[in-house]
């Protein structure tokens, strides 16, 4: 595999695919007000107590997870970073077992060992949120690896930050994808801030997308509240990749309306400016909601129906993950590695108080 | 059973393991051409066209992309040019590697191998000399492999490309030539079973990786003067096989744990406090440790030499731990 003589004064742009079926508009905006309201009830639960730890909410960038996403499979995969309670959702997750993995229940995805940091659902291609930053690109990277060395057309997607652009690892599987053709789609979430840093503060240059010219990568930015434009540039991507072309980068410009982080006080920025992107002509699900409504798939009984039948599926979700147990003390050491894990043996004199 | 020498006993259990995994995949700087920095591949992408994947410089998309192909259930090796650079790929080993099967509540399998040259070579400074096994154990959720022998290095990889955990596969870059006997099939060793080098009765040395020759040789030396010492390996460190050094204690009643690494915070010090807490009743004297001086590895001979245990520092101390002064 080599370079094929990429002239690095090119900027590839990535061209839009078709615009999104009237059912894909549909299964978008279903996902984006899954993942709104999973959210908007993981925030809730976690100040009842109910959730554990912190959460790294999605909100406002929904249409990112939910337009990539339209386009895959069970067999493709993403893999996410910190914020991937959308990409697992979009993805196939169900909510129920999200939410017992968010009360560190048994019954969760993770055995209640992972956390929001790390839910995962490999049954349906889901690698894994992640911890590290711009650790899920290589991961993805891998996968694509696996379906290019199996001749079959299945892709991987990597979704990370603003601030995943500043690290090593992006920058070094961003290489080796594009000399390898890797079916690979790199989606940044641009949301404006590397934790709590604007990425003007942050990027050496205004746009991560053009961070692909280097690497001879077809790129282009789109507004990620946008689910058409997000849908038509990831279908575009999706699709160079299964027919063999190589990776391709979307940024997808959009905005986190909650902070980093549950701990975040939002010192950083004002409340008109997060307001800015509640309004009706920003926030991904009312824009997509305005949409279907103009173009007569979505009226208020659909509408509504759609909304009960979400609404009923998280009070089941927080129910399923109350009546599941927490995990029994034996799964401390269940899942380390499949050989005998390293135990300290017992000491000569305290046999009986060993602490394996 | 046939002569091979480390090198090629490591290439055959490639080899064999390739022959029969179809999916298996090899990833690595230098693979093909030179056959990789220490030549452990030379003629596979022949004989395995499209299986070896040539990389750039850069060690942490090498892991990471080896782990995305291990986490779809496939076996993925890859090849970091030496020890040392396995720092440039800490995070994909220790934070995701290590833990994927864990935080997925055991959704994924992560059958990688990350294969390494370890240990002082001739003059070659301080960023290619280094013996990093404890890093490694010190993780939960890691297999960690120190072969000493054709044997068991072409043993312990075919166990480790069978495995479904990831394995850190610490080769001794200045055994590659070392010679010896290896069944022709069926030469598997498993994980977590030390294997006792030489029998004796007057003391104990727990040697790792190229310390385990070393030891043989002064364990001869002592052997004319009439003391009997028993070399146990635990080629893997972690999992550490305890019962079998723990009965080589119970039947010296004396312990030397030698190591390549530095002592402080070492699998040495591990192994020499684990004896000392479990089988205390058992010694007759305190566990030594003989192990690298805490110092960077220099370059030039004169201080290269002082700064590794060699067969005479082995022999000094164990003729005065034999002697009760030590």
């Amino acid at each position: 595999m080599s370079n094929a003589g990429h002239d690095s004064d090119d900027m590839p742009i990535l061209a839009l695919g078709p615009e999104p079926s009237s059912e894909q508009l549909l299964e978008g905006y279903r996902n984006i007000l899954l993942i709104r309201r999973f959210e908007e009830t993981a925030l809730y639960q976690s100040t009842q107590a109910a959730v554990h730890g912190t959460l790294h909410l999605y909100i406002g960038q929904e249409a990112c997870a939910a337009g990539v996403c339209v386009h895959l499979n069970e067999r493709d995969y993403v893999a996410s970073h910190h914020r991937g309670h959308g990409h697992s959702l979009a993805k196939g997750a169900r909510a129920d077992r999200m939410m017992a993995e968010l009360f560190g229940r048994v019954d969760g995805y993770c055995r209640g060992k992972g956390g929001s940091m790390h839910i995962a659902d490999f049954s349906r291609g889901m690698l894994g949120a992640n911890g590290i930053v711009a650790a899920g690109i290589g991961l993805a990277a891998g996968a694509a690896l696996s379906h290019k060395q199996a001749g079959t057309d299945g892709v991987a997607v990597a979704f990370f930050g603003d601030g995943a652009s500043t690290r090593g690892p992006f920058h070094e599987v961003a290489n080796i994808a594009a000399l390898w053709k890797l079916p690979l789609v790199l989606v940044c979430e641009n949301n404006g801030y590397a934790q709590w840093v604007p990425h003007e503060q942050n990027l050496a240059v205004k746009d991560v997308y053009r961070m692909a010219c280097a690497y001879g990568m077809p790129s282009r930015a789109v507004d990620g509240n946008d689910f058409v434009e997000v849908c038509r540039a990831a279908g575009a991507a999706v699709e160079r990749a299964r027919r063999g072309e190589g990776p391709s980068l979307i940024e997808c410009k959009t905005y986190r309306i909650y902070g980093h982080s549950l701990g975040d006080m939002n010192v950083y920025r004002t409340k008109e400016d997060i307001d800015a992107w509640r309004a009706p002509d920003k926030d991904p699900l009312l824009r997509l909601e305005s949409l279907l409504e103009s173009n007569g798939l979505l009226d208020a009984e659909r509408r509504d129906a759609m909304h009960a039948e979400i609404k009923q599926m998280m009070e089941e979700a927080v129910e399923f993950a109350k009546s599941s147990p927490y995990p029994e003390a034996d799964a401390l050491y269940e899942d380390v590695t499949e050989v005998t894990p390293v135990r300290r043996p017992a000491a000569d004199f305290d046999a009986e108080n060993a602490h394996e | 059973m046939s002569e091979i020498s480390y090198r090629d006993a490591i290439r055959k259990a490639l080899i064999d393991h390739l022959s029969v995994d179809h999916d298996a995949v090899i990833l690595g700087e230098d693979l093909i051409p030179q056959g990789g920095s220490f030549g452990v591949h030379k003629g596979l992408d022949e004989m395995f066209p499209g299986r070896l994947l040539e990389t750039p410089i850069a060690e942490g998309a090498i892991v990471s992309i080896a782990l995305g192909y291990a986490m779809t259930g496939k076996t993925a090796v890859a090849e970091i040019m030496f020890g040392d650079f396995l720092t440039c790929c800490m995070d994909e080993i220790v934070n995701q590697a290590a833990k994927i099967r864990y935080m997925s509540g055991g959704q994924a399998d992560t059958p990688l191998v990350v294969r390494a040259p370890v240990g002082l070579a001739k003059n070659i400074g301080a960023q290619h000399s280094q013996t990093f096994e404890a890093w490694f154990a010190h993780v939960p959720g890691l297999v960690v492999a120190l072969p000493s022998t054709p044997a068991d290095a072409g043993g312990l990889l075919a166990t480790a490309l069978v495995s479904r955990d990831p394995v850190l596969f610490l080769e001794n870059k200045m055994l590659y030539p070392a010679k010896g006997e290896m069944a022709d099939a069926d030469y598997a060793v498993p994980f977590g079973s030390a294997r006792v080098a030489r029998d004796g009765d007057d003391l104990s040395v727990i040697a790792l990786g190229r310390m385990v020759p070393i030891a043989l040789e002064a364990a001869e030396v002592l052997a004319d003067e009439g003391f009997s010492l028993e070399i146990v390996d635990p080629r893997t460190v972690a999992p550490l096989d305890f019962e079998t050094i723990f009965t080589s204690v119970e039947k010296t009643s004396r312990a030397l744990v030698v190591e390549e690494a530095t002592a402080f915070c070492s699998v040495g010090s591990e192994i020499a406090a684990t004896i000392s807490e479990c089988r205390f009743m058992s010694l007759d004297g305190p566990v030594r440790r003989l192990s690298s001086p805490h110092v960077p590895k220099p370059f030039t001979p004169p201080l290269e030499t002082l700064a590794i245990p060699g067969r005479d520092d082995i022999v000094a101390l164990a003729r005065r731990m034999l002697a009760g002064q030590a």
